[in-house]
């Protein structure tokens, strides 16, 4: 299997098979826990860390686990991480690991998780597993932040309201209220919403990548032969 | 004896995934030890600072975590024996701060902490956990608004026993445009609490036999069996969740 570049895994895991916008790996957690800001960047964090982990974990026993046993060993390797990873929110963000709840524990059922480390992990070496998980992880993340700010803005009218729970007092006052006298858009908050903006922010990355093909295509045609390079450039803006 | 190729290859998995538990295992149990203590101080301080919002550090002078008394009654909503925190001065109860449940809140069970005065006035009342619709009923935080901070300073007889209501049931507490069960649920479950005071104060208020409060003193309702919810009217349903960007119209008067 040839290496690929770490360019490319960048604008794979950000952008062009980004696990919330094109995959559409681990909806659940996304859909549930994407109400307010620091609910989505408190589990973003969780499966970052869970992600990159295992990926190096699996990578490092690619040798040792034959095909036949090792979906139950990595499932073992993802499972002991997330308890891991539960028990450390537990012991320093209490608040934030009682809101979570049942979310952090499911961090083992993402499928994005098994899939990067069935998928890529087991036939990398360590570094590069390594480097593809931190950028599956903050393709994940920050479709869970973006999402999560979207809903609690529409919502309740201002956003990184309780960022304290992550980052402790200094956060505080972090909150940014755009919206003085909002009376609330339920409908954001609620399960709904979560459906909705997220089918928006597809339909959103579907037309970015819509109108960069036409400019990528409408630089080819004048001039054919060195555009190939323009090409290139305007196709990793994200 | 060689064993054939098959059964090889079966012991080895099976010693393979063995080895797996073993190390997965091993580095989970070394991290829950590491940080047991940790967890223990973060379960505590959390119940410490609900506790304090009711009862500010310089109205009692013990340690109100360390001084609990698990009490059980149907007027608590509890079906399982919870603690109770008493607070002293000098050696003297001046509060109890009492684990409620209102079982009939819009959706599920909410649960309220009732501080209650030696003389039986209201210290204060604070939400623990509840699943109440976002922006609706969640106005019972006082994150959301002060009107939790209504009940402050009541007691049995102020307002008079027939005015523990919200206004729409002719009662002197405010509801919440559009949400009215909830209010009503807390309402009716503080009441409870402070009847339960009035008729234990005796036993509720004694100095001995107080025990610290276990790990997880302030259960979740999810991990507490709720008793059966009340059945409840259709108009209350109704008028209880209004689409979210209705102009708000002023319950109670319209009707």
């Amino acid at each position: 299997m040839s290496t690929p570049n770490l360019r490319e895994l960048s604008v794979n895991g950000l952008w062009h098979n980004n696990p919330g916008l094109v995959q559409l790996l681990g909806l659940c957690p996304l859909l549930g826990v994407s109400n307010s800001a620091v609910n989505a960047l408190g589990l973003g964090l969780a499966t970052l860390l869970v992600l990159t982990c295992s990926n190096i974990a699996v990578s490092l026993v690619r040798g040792v686990v034959n095909t036949a046993v090792r979906l139950p060993a990595f499932v073992m390797i993802i499972a002991a991480l997330t308890t891991c990873i539960e028990l450390l929110m537990q012991a320093f963000t209490y608040e934030l690991y009682q809101i979570l709840g049942i979310f952090i524990p499911l961090i083992t059922t993402n499928c994005v998780i098994l899939g990067r480390a069935d998928g890529f992990a087991s036939r990398h070496n360590p570094l590069i597993a390594a480097y593809d998980g931190v950028m599956m992880g903050l393709g994940f993340c920050a479709v869970l932040v973006v999402l999560g700010s979207l809903r609690e803005l529409i919502g309740t009218g201002a956003v990184l309201a309780n960022m304290h729970l992550l980052f402790g007092p200094i956060a505080a006052g972090w909150t940014i209220t755009l919206f003085q006298h909002h009376e609330g858009f339920l409908l954001a908050i609620l399960p709904p919403g979560a459906f909705i903006v997220l089918g928006l922010l597809i339909a959103l990355k579907n037309r970015i990548d819509h109108h960069l093909a036409e400019r990528a295509r409408a630089a080819v045609q004048p001039q054919a032969p060195s555009a190939s390079r323009r090409v290139r450039v305007t196709g990793v803006i994200d | 004896m060689a064993l054939p190729e098959i059964s090889r290859s079966m012991l080895r998995n099976g010693l393979v995934l063995a080895l797996f538990a073993v190390v997965t295992v091993g580095s989970v149990s070394l991290l829950r030890q590491a940080t047991a203590e940790r967890i223990h101080e973060a379960e505590r301080a959390a119940q410490f600072r609900v506790l304090q919002e009711i009862l500010p550090p310089d109205s009692h002078d013990n340690l109100l975590l360390d001084s609990t008394r698990d009490v059980q009654h149907p007027l608590l909503g509890y079906s399982s024996p919870l603690p109770a925190y008493v607070a002293m001065r000098q050696g003297v109860p001046t509060a109890v701060i009492l684990q409620v449940l209102a079982p009939d809140g819009y959706s599920g069970a909410i649960h309220l902490l009732v501080g209650v005065n030696a003389d039986g006035r209201l210290a204060g009342v604070r939400v623990v956990s509840h699943r109440e619709t976002p922006g609706l009923g969640d106005r019972i935080e006082t994150g959301k608004s002060d009107w939790i901070l209504g009940f402050t300073g009541t007691s049995l007889q102020e307002p008079e026993p027939s005015r523990w209501a919200v206004k729409r049931d002719r009662g002197a507490f405010d509801q919440f445009v559009g949400a009215t069960i909830t209010p009503r649920a807390v309402v009716r479950a503080v009441h409870n609490a402070l009847q339960y005071f009035d008729a234990n104060r005796e036993t509720l208020l004694a100095t001995d036999a107080l025990q610290p409060a276990p790990e997880d003193a302030l259960e979740r309702p999810e991990s507490v069996r709720e008793p059966a919810r009340h059945s409840r009217a259709g108009s209350d349903a109704a008028s209880d969740h209004l689409p979210a960007n209705q102009p708000h119209v002023q319950d109670g008067a319209s009707r």
